[in-house]
Formats: C-alpha cells, sequence, structure tokens
C-alpha cells in the first residue's frame, strides 16, 4: 500500500524514444511531474507533443526509456500488473470489443481484475447507471455512437475503483453536446475524490477539470501550474480580437504595437493582449481603423500556449 | 457511485500469481465469446467431419480392401480412417481460431491492447485464447469420437479415452506456434497461403488418409517431421490397440516440444509488437 505522502505519480527526468527502422524518435525529451492524490491533472499540448507516450509509460503499459517513475509509489517495471491493477485507464483509441454487447464488455473486463463475480455484476450495473447506458445495456458495442462508446471506455476504466482514473484524450471527436455529458461525469468523479489525470489539446476541456497542469510541446513541458495562475503569467487580462481582410494583419500589427501589452498575429486575425480590452479596442477606432469584426474576451489557456509556443494549439 | 475508496470496495483488485491464475480471469471473456458465436460453428466443426467420415470412410472404403498389415493394423479402411479423420480434425479446428481471431484481437478490434491494460500480462492472455481453443478442440473431438463408435472402428476402449487428450495435445501443438506465426504477421493476406501451403498439405499427407510409406522415401521421411503425422500415428494406435509405447512416447515428446515452444515464442513475438 501508498503511504499518504507518496505520491500518485513521480516522474524525474522522464524520456521515451521510439526506435524503428525509420530512425528514432524522442517522444518525451526528459519531463517531471508530480501528481498528489485527489488531485486532477492535466497534460495540454497539440498532436505530437508526447501526451500519450507519456501516458502509456504511466499506465505501465509502455517501458521507460530513460528517467525515473513511479505509480503510486511502484516502479512499473517490476510492478506492472500491480499498479496497473489499482488505476483505471482510458485510452486514446478505444479497444473495446465491438462484438460483445455494453454490459458484458464491462462484466468481462471487471473478471480481468480479480474481482469476483457477484462484485462485479452489481458493479457493471452502478457504473452503467453512471455514463447514462442503462437503456444500451444489451446493446452491441458497434451500435453506439462515438460519444457512448467513450462513455462506455470510462465506465470500463472504473471497473476495479481505482486509486487513480487515466484519461488520453476523453473527449476528442464528441459533438459538444456528448463532451458536456463526459465533462459532467468527470467532473463528480472529481468531486468524489478521484486522482485524475488528463490529457487533452482543448483548452477548455483543460480549464473546466483540471486543479493544475503542464503545457507539453514536443516533448518537453513548457510551463505548469493551475488554469489561473498559468493565464495570469503567461498572459494579460483581456484580449481584443481583431479581424481585417485577407492579408492586412502583419501591415496592420504595427500600427496597433503600442496600444497593448503584446500583439500576436494570427492568419486570420490580430490578438491584442491587454488589461482592459475595451478601451484598447475604443483607441484602435480612434486611429481611423476599422476592423471587419473585432471582440474582447478574457485570456484562456490556448493564448498561454501561443505565448509559449508561438502556435495555436488545435490546427 | 463510483467511489475509488479502496475500504468501500468488496475484495479489492490484484495482479494474477501466475499467468495459469491470469487465464483463468479470462473464463468468463471466453464464454461469453462462445455463447455469442457457438451456433455460427456447428456446421463447420460438427456437420463438416461427419460427411467426411460417411463419404470417404464408407462410401469410397467400400472399394478398398487391402491387407491389415498394409493398413497399419486397421482391419478396414474405416477402422484407418477414422483415428487419422480425428487428429486431423483438431488441427483444422485451431487453424480456424488462431488465425483471423488472433489477427482482429492484435490489428482491427484490438482487444489485445485493452487486456494488457489490466492487470493480465501478455502470457496469461495467450494462456486463456489456447485454453478457448483446446475448449473447441475438446467439443469438436468428443462429437466426431461419439458419432464414430457405433461404426466399430475403434478396438480398444482405454486406448479411444487416452485419445482424447492426445487430440488437446495436438491441439496445442498446432495452436501455439501458430499463434506465433500470425502474431508476427502484419496483414491477413498470408493467412490464404498458410491454409493452401500449410494446412491443406498437412491434412492430405500426414497419414490420415493412407499409410505414408505409399509416399516414397523422401516424401515419407518428410511426413514423418510433420506434427500432424506425429498426432494421426498416436491416435491411431491408441484406438486400434496397437501401442508401441516407445514410439507413442516420442510422439508425445514431440507434440509437448511444438506447444511448449510455440507459446513461449508466441508471447515474445506479442511482447515486441505490443509493447513499444
Ligand atoms: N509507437 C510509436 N512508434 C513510433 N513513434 C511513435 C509511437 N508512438 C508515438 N510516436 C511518436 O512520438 C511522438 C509523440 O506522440 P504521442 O502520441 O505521444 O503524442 P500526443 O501528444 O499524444 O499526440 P496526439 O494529440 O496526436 O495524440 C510523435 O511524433 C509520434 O509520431
Ligand atoms: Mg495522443
Amino acid at each position: 500500500m501508498t503511504d499518504a505522502a507518496e505520491p500518485m505519480i513521480r516522474a524525474v527526468d522522464l524520456r521515451k524514444s521510439f526506435v524503428s527502422k525509420q530512425g528514432t524518435v524522442e517522444a518525451v525529451k526528459g519531463i517531471s511531474v508530480e501528481v498528489r492524490r485527489g488531485e486532477s491533472f492535466g497534460f495540454l499540448g497539440p498532436n505530437g507533443a508526447g501526451k500519450s507516450s507519456t501516458m502509456r509509460m504511466v499506465a505501465a503499459v509502455s517501458p521507460i526509456t530513460s528517467g525515473e517513475l513511479r505509480i503510486l509509489g511502484m516502479d512499473p517495471a517490476k510492478d506492472g500488473p500491480g499498479i496497473r491493477a489499482r488505476i483505471g485507464v482510458c485510452p486514446q483509441e478505444d479497444t473495446l470489443d465491438t462484438e460483445l454487447n455494453v454490459a458484458d464488455n464491462l462484466y468481462v473486463y471487471g473478471r480481468y481484475f480479480g474481482l469476483p463475480r457477484a462484485d462485479v455484476r452489481t458493479r457493471v450495473e452502478e457504473l452503467l447507471e453512471f455514463v447514462q447506458l442503462t437503456e444500451k445495456a444489451k446493446a452491441k458495442v458497434e451500435d453506439l455512437s462515438g460519444g457512448m462508446k467513450r462513455r462506455l471506455t470510462i465506465a470500463r476504466s472504473l471497473i476495479n475503483r481505482p486509486d487513480m482514473l487515466l484519461l488520453d484524450e476523453p473527449t476528442t471527436g464528441l459533438d459538444p453536446q456528448a463532451r458536456h455529458v463526459v465533462w459532467d461525469r468527470l467532473f463528480r468523479l472529481k468531486q468524489q475524490g478521484v486522482t485524475i489525470v488528463l490529457t487533452t489539446h482543448y483548452m477548455d476541456e483543460a480549464e473546466q477539470l483540471c486543479d493544475r497542469l503542464v503545457v507539453m510541446d514536443k516533448g518537453l513541458i513548457v510551463a505548469e501550474g493551475s488554469p489561473l495562475e498559468l493565464i495570469r503569467a503567461w498572459s494579460t487580462r483581456e484580449v481584443a480580437e481583431l479581424r481585417f481582410g485577407v492579408g492586412e494583419h502583419e501591415a496592420l500589427a504595427a500600427k496597433v504595437a503600442d496600444l497593448a501589452e503584446r500583439v500576436e498575429v494570427l492568419p486570420d486575425r490580430l490578438l491584442l493582449y491587454t488589461s482592459d480590452g475595451e478601451e484598447t479596442l475604443a483607441k484602435v477606432h480612434e486611429r481611423g481603423l476599422a476592423p471587419a469584426v473585432s471582440l474582447v474576451r478574457r485570456s484562456t489557456l490556448e493564448d498561454v500556449f501561443l505565448r509559449l509556443t508561438g502556435r495555436t494549439l488545435v490546427d | 457511485m463510483a467511489t475509488t475508496d479502496t475500504a468501500t470496495g468488496t475484495t479489492p483488485s490484484s495482479a494474477p500469481r501466475s499467468p495459469l491464475a491470469g487465464a483463468v480471469r479470462m473464463a468468463d471473456y471466453w464464454a461469453t465469446v462462445y455463447r455469442r458465436t457457438w451456433k455460427g460453428s456447428v456446421i463447420s466443426s460438427f456437420v463438416t467431419p461427419l460427411l467426411y467420415i460417411v463419404a470417404m470412410g464408407v462410401f469410397l472404403g467400400g472399394f478398398i480392401q487391402d491387407d491389415p498389415a498394409k493398413l497399419e493394423g486397421a482391419t478396414s479402411y474405416l477402422a484407418f480412417v477414422a483415428p487419422g479423420m480425428l487428429a486431423a480434425q483438431a488441427m483444422t479446428v485451431v487453424f480456424g481460431e488462431v488465425t483471423y481471431p488472433v489477427m482482429s484481437m492484435i490489428k482491427w478490434q484490438r482487444t489485445f491492447y485493452g487486456m494488457i491494460a489490466s492487470p493480465l500480462n501478455i502470457a496469461d492472455v495467450v494462456l486463456a485464447h489456447l485454453g478457448f481453443v483446446l475448449f473447441r478442440v475438446g467439443t469438436v473431438c468428443a462429437v466426431f469420437t461419439l458419432v464414430m463408435a457405433p461404426f466399430g472402428v475403434f478396438e480398444s476402449w482405454w486406448g479411444v479415452l487416452l485419445s482424447f487428450p492426445v487430440q488437446l495435445l495436438i491441439g496445442l501443438a498446432f495452436a501455439a506456434p501458430l499463434y506465433a506465426i500470425t502474431a508476427a504477421m502484419r496483414s491477413e493476406s498470408g493467412f490464404s497461403l498458410i491454409f493452401r501451403l500449410g494446412m491443406i498439405p498437412l491434412f492430405l499427407f500426414s497419414g490420415a488418409f493412407f499409410p505414408i510409406s505409399n509416399l516414397g522415401p523422401v516424401m515419407e521421411w518428410l511426413a514423418r517431421l510433420t506434427p500432424l503425422w506425429h498426432g494421426v500415428d498416436l491416435t491411431r494406435m491408441l484406438v486400434l490397440g496397437t501401442v508401441d509405447w516407445s514410439t507413442a512416447a516420442i510422439h508425445v515428446v514431440y507434440l509437448v516440444t511444438c506447444a511448449v515452444v510455440g507459446y513461449l515464442l508466441a508471447v515474445r513475438t506479442l511482447e515486441k509488437r505490443l509493447i513499444d
């Protein structure tokens, strides 16, 4: 058993390389993180940042290349099965048995954990209820929508009452409504005190669900903190977005540069980072500039990411 | 309630102590799969072999009146071919179970990845799957043997009883190495080759339908190297009551070796493929 002081995850200079005929890919280039009990922790980053590679090492299904990794106080190289017995994993790609029905998928999976039949049966019912799939219990997985499959995978990852839940992009590919259903369920788990570790490339997901997160890019951690801390540290309170005609943004940036703490030029808009967006916008108009569209919003993690990497998260 | 407090859970989940203990945890999975698929396999598993026996053993065999010495001690062609077909059937079941279904688990449905994200290891999952294949071989061979009994082709009742575990051994001797081969295959296009150049020649030329001495010295020597010939010969000497124990021991050792080496290779191949 882990003692209370031991973090759920402790990684020091963790690295992962994939060697193939095409050469070596360094997916994770030395990251250090600690996740504490009861916390919900996020890895935010664009495609190829190394999020899944990290999650698979943490899930004790992929050996580390170098560095140090302890999960629930155990070494995944030695105690892989012991670790996997106590965590729940929702991988990026579903690995459900599409030929079995919904309830059977949960039931057989519960048995892999060495749980008695009767326990698993009650657990399956509770979980179906929890992810709102009770009516679909006898449906084949093939016939479920993407959002339902995702919820089923989440239910499956909870079958062993895990100490820690790992979710690799829990809502990627879902429509907004389905995403909100998943968020709601994860939020309940978080309230129950479940340690949740998730990856995402949606900044709103990270903001909603994570107490603390790291921003990853190209295998490295570029920033760490709570969503609010990160926004405070790396962005301004507000952002004024200006849209002009195609191709005009680069040239116009110089004309407004002094109105904001920082200006970012995107292909389709200018972002003016400022403490008071409305005031900045007024000044832009005073200069005789007339953007086709303008709006003022609060800074988000998207802005943090842009600041840190010069790129947008979702491309 | 989806609480994670282990104190409220009844029995905590755990890592299995051995591959066998891990494999036992998958019994319910394979039972569920079987409940769903057995109907589809009834014809190929139970009816087809009987059609073979009737056509080849009874009708074709009616033309074959040979000296029992040339039929390896069988009193009729039917008595000669029945144990051969039994062993060949054990092999055929395996080829069906350890090709497409295995590739589906590792490539198409990727359920293997889900299984090894639980406390189970690859060795456990492979062992459980082999166990299921043995169950399939066992049911098919049991039905086959029961149906053959009234034809009066079995000389030795204890030989018939012993031939049942031998069929399981034949199944394992094919299933384990074939698991390793499938585990290494990138696409299903190789399967037709495995069936046409592997299973069918084995089926036809391993002494199930005619004594391999008919093949000529070179081919006979080749036939003696195949696992199916060992299985056929062992089965036949048991059910005809013509056991030569030292030869039988060689057959058993050969088949056990195929099974063990195949299993170890299968696990290693899958570890390389699935864990990166
Ligand atoms: N099994 C593998 N073999 C070879 N290269 C790999 C493997 N898995 C990942 N990579 C490479 O490692 C890098 C990081 O990939 P990873 O899947 O960890 O990123 P990610 O942050 O999860 O991205 P995404 O948002 O697309 O899921 C990528 O360049 C990827 O191509
Ligand atoms: Mg990923």
